[in-house]
């Protein structure tokens, strides 16, 4: 009774909340543009343009999409355990070289149509793999997963590094790159695939991974929602001591969110090596694992949320490239200032227009149920 | 509706209440919404200087919100308060201590590892040197000790003292501060019967010194052994003002629940069959290396109820634990349906519910539902891997709805929809959806921990009946509580609880609340049926 909310529909939490730390956002960098002399509805225009105003954006926007969705999903899997994933960007740079690895392995011994379930494993066990170790150390001996999915971020670059320069290079060659793989290794284009229904489309980096993306987003939704392993997994997350009374051991749950989660970051390397850049190499996931944990966040760990999310990530990663083309003033440090203030508002923020939005929806709505409710 | 009750009562014996002076505390008009609860209706309450004054209600009822505007963690939406017949905005609490009201919480608000005098004086230094405040804390608490006939020794540990001293230096604190209106709320939840009555007496010199107090409780013998006025709350609104010598149980439960309720229950005498639960000398030893359960030896047959009475903390909670595979046993044994269960071969609690024994525990919120899930889902837990709830791979969500709206409408869970929040159900209905998750499937042993802790007093009933229910018929039931009187009115034997040992078992036809209070407080004579470890 003291504790009992007021009836805030769900709109207002998923819908408006979000909408308001958005703008927020983008005010504050419209003020910071306008201090610079470069006005902020004309870098809000290109931004636009640049992201869905012709055919080539849309594709770029949509690639940079895929990956945040692949990273989002992963860290809102850990989440409904009530595991904080900071490791997407190690597992999803070890799930690439899963991916890697095992077409340089059989490339050229397989059709393209084995390869492709090959590949989706290799990312899903190396990313699993890589998220497996500290999901041991947090269940069985206590380790901080923050802390440790951190350290093996950096552990995997390292890693990465030492593989790149020492073991895979291609032989001769003078940059840290392996090989190319085999023509039917790679995962065509969508401008290609459009290209077999006779459909014109300028090329993009955009490839067949961002349907794998969609059709991951259905599964984790059904995996959490519909699975008696989902159930314990948000039970876990929830009320552990309940998860617990409830014949749960908690221990093997975050094992097994840790691995989907570090299965799904691992499909980052589907999209970038077998989908665009057909090779090994370093530095491919560019910070997407870490702007999964602002996707998740921002999309209230469901994935409907997240493919909302990833769509603003994947505008702004798009836009932002557009604006700092266009207008000499605004440095790709800006670009990313921007892309920060959106992570801060929307994520570290989250919550700060809550109170207010709340209390202002029941005053407004309270003003408008008085007369019809009935008095006292 | 108290004006005239009042006049009744003026002119009384009591020292201080003179028939001019105007009211201690009085509330006019008091509203206060959260959202589209209405949690205080144009609430009218007056309490007369030196008066104990009780506020009697089920949970919900109001007398929490009432208590917190009072105390300034609420601001009502409207209404006046008025301290001594003077207006006054209490917004904090730091209002309302200025203004002479001080509030002994439920849980305690002690520094466990500071002495009672430091415990006194926190957040009311009188300087930044500590040593002439503790000087000056001293001699103030020694004064009020002598004044109020409040005995605590200002140099103990606040950790090392029992619940009852702990108690009266929350008192102390309250009047440290110069309250001369005390709120107490729900005081006596974690007393002995014999602490208990040392708390009437100490508010019975309080009033004596002229100190007005409101007792918040929902225990009817509580008012009608201390109090001088009683308000009863439902739904929001004071709905009667009585002056206590001229009402009786009856009435107040009556008019608290809007209905006629039994207070006793009927049962018949147990059929007791064969053990269903045996443990022999079962222990639990904490981290700190304390024996939380020791050595504790005793066995629940069907059909009959085996209550654990005992001050809470004294391992029954740790006890219930072991039993449902939820902690691992230190040493010794136990067997449930035949099947022997110890440090080799320990149960856990998947375990438990395949032989057929069910858990009610203690904390609904805390460990018997996921407050985050809808009632179906809760409704399901421990029983998630269940065939009924499962196809290959996905979980049948029509099942479960079923299931759930099932299990509704036969224990009367309102509102009755499978899909709202576990949340957002009232305690008694939460409790309900618990009980019938573990009832309905016919356990051969119940394990229950406080089932009706916090819980109205329609449900209480409800329970009580259900759980007897199962025992009459063939069901082994362990039964955990901190109430006596529940203890007493449903169990077929008795053992009681202290420091992690039994300590003595009596029949529940030879119990009485006297007998079992010494030996909660392990201060019983010896007698026959007493066993020690």
């Amino acid at each position: 009774m003291s504790s009992a909310p007021g009836r805030i529909p769900r709109w207002v939490d998923v819908a408006l909340i979000p909408l308001v730390n958005i703008a927020l956002a983008f005010i504050v960098s419209g003020v910071i543009l306008w201090t610079i002399d470069v006005d902020p509805f004309a870098a809000v225009e290109i931004i636009l343009f640049g992201a869905f105003g012709y055919d080539e954006a849309i594709g770029y926007t949509l690639y940079y999409t895929t990956n945040f969705v692949f990273t989002g999903l992963a860290v809102a899997v850990a989440f409904h355990a009530g595991l904080f994933n900071i490791g997407g960007e190690g597992q999803a740079y070890i799930g690439g070289l899963g991916v890697g690895l095992g077409i340089l392995l059989v490339d050229s011994s397989l059709p393209f149509i084995l390869i492709l379930p090959f590949s989706i494993l290799a990312a899903a066990a190396f990313g699993a793999a890589w998220a497996a170790i500290p999901a041991y150390l947090q269940a069985y001996r206590g380790s901080h997963i923050v802390i440790t999915t951190i350290m093996f971020n950096f552990i995997a670059a390292a890693l990465m590094v030492y593989l790149m320069v020492n073991v895979l290079i291609q032989p001769g060659s003078m940059s840290p790159e392996s090989r190319e793989f085999a023509e039917q290794a790679h995962l065509p284009f969508m401008h290609e695939v459009f290209g077999w229904f006779g459909m014109q489309v300028t090329p993009s980096p955009l490839n067949l991974s961002v349907v794998w993306a969609a059709i991951c987003c259905f599964l984790v939704w059904a995996f959490i929602w519909r699975t008696r392993w989902g159930y314990e997994i948000r039970t876990v997350g929830a009320n552990e001591t309940a998860a617990i009374y409830a014949g749960i051991d908690p221990r093997r749950i975050v094992m097994l969110a840790m691995c989907v989660s570090g299965a799904l970051a691992g499909f980052v390397g589907i999209n970038e090596i077998m989908g665009v850049h057909h090779r090994l190499l370093l530095n491919f996931t560019a910070g997407y694992g870490f702007t999964g944990i602002a996707v998740s966040l921002m999309g209230r760990n469901h994935p409907v949320g997240i493919v909302l999310a990833s769509l603003l990530f994947g505008m702004l990663y798009q836009g932002g490239a557009e604006l700092a083309f266009e207008e000499p003033k605004v440095t790709r440090e800006l670009v990313v200032t921007i892309q920060g203030l959106v992570i801060l508002f929307s994520g570290a923020l989250a919550f700060m227009m809550k109170g207010p939005i709340e209390r202002a929806y029941l005053r407004i709505a309270g003003g408008f149920q008085r007369p019809a409710g009935q008095e006292g | 509706m108290s004006e005239p009750q009042q006049n009744l009562q003026d002119g009384a014996d009591r020292p201080g209440a003179g028939v001019t002076a105007p009211p201690a505390i009085e509330l006019r008009d008091i509203n206060k919404s959260f959202g589209p609860v209405h949690a205080n209706k144009n609430v009218n309450l007056s309490v007369r200087p030196g008066d104990i004054h009780g506020t009697i209600g089920e949970n919900g009822a109001g007398k929490s919100t009432l208590m917190s505007i009072l105390y300034g963690f609420y601001e009502a939406d409207s209404g006046e308060i008025l301290i001594g017949g003077k207006p006054t905005s209490i917004r904090s609490s730091r209002d309302a201590i200025a203004a002479g009201i001080g509030m002994v919480h439920q849980h305690f608000m002690l520094v466990d590892n500071m002495s009672v005098v430091e415990n006194i004086m926190l957040g009311a230094e009188s300087g930044a040197i500590l040593a002439s405040s503790v000087a000056a804390a001293r001699a103030e608490l020694e004064r009020l000790e002598r004044e109020y006939n409040l005995d605590v020794d200002p140099d103990a540990l606040a950790g090392d003292l029992p619940v009852g001293q702990q108690q009266r230096v929350e008192i102390l604190k309250a009047l440290y501060r110069g309250a001369d209106i005390l709120i107490l709320d729900e005081p006596t939840g974690v007393l002995t019967p014999q602490e208990t009555d040392q708390l009437f007496r100490i508010l019975d010199s309080l009033r004596q010194e002229g100190v007005t107090v409101i007792l918040i409780t929902h225990k009817l013998r509580e008012i009608m052994a201390v109090t001088d006025h009683v308000s009863v709350m439902r739904q929001g609104e004071i709905i009667a003002d009585r002056v206590t010598a001229e009402t009786n149980k009856e009435e107040l439960a009556e008019l608290m629940v809007g209905r006629k309720v039994l207070l006793s229950l009927d049962k018949a005498a147990p059929r007791v069959g064969e053990t269903v639960l045996r443990v022999e000398n079962l222990s639990f030893v904490d981290r700190a290396g304390v024996a939380r359960v020791d050595k504790v030896s005793f066995s629940v047959h069907a059909g009959e109820i085996v209550g654990i009475a005992g001050v809470s903390g004294n391992g029954q909670s740790e006890l219930l634990e072991l039993l449902s595979g939820i902690r691992p046993v230190t040493s010794g044994q136990f067997s449930m349906m035949g099947e022997d269960f110890s440090t080799e071969h320990p149960l856990d609690p998947a375990t438990m519910r395949d032989v057929k024994a069910a858990h009610v525990p203690e904390d609904r919120l805390r460990t018997g539902l996921v407050k985050a899930f809808a009632a179906d889902e809760s409704a399901i837990l421990g029983y998630h891997r269940s065939a009924a709830y499962n196809s290959a791979v996905f979980l049948d969500r029509g099942a479960i709805e079923r299931d759930c709206g099932q299990k509704m409408s036969d224990f009367d869970v309102r509102p009755q929809n499978p899909a709202l929040k576990t949340a957002n159900f009232s305690g008694g209905n939460q409790q309900k959806i618990v009980l019938a998750r573990e009832i309905s499937r016919g356990p051969r042993l119940l394990l229950v921990g406080q089932p009706t802790r916090g819980v109205d007093i329609g449900a209480i009933e409800f329970i009580h009946r259900n759980i007897i229910a199962m025992r009459d018929s063939g069901s082994a039931v362990l039964l955990v509580s901190v109430e006596l009187d529940e203890i007493m009115s449903l169990s077929d034997r008795i053992l009681v609880m202290f420091e992690g040992r039994i300590v003595g078992e009596v029949a529940a036809d030879q119990a009485d609340e006297r007998l079992l209070g010494l030996m909660m407080a392990n201060a019983a004579p010896e007698q026959a049926g007493a066993a020690g470890s």
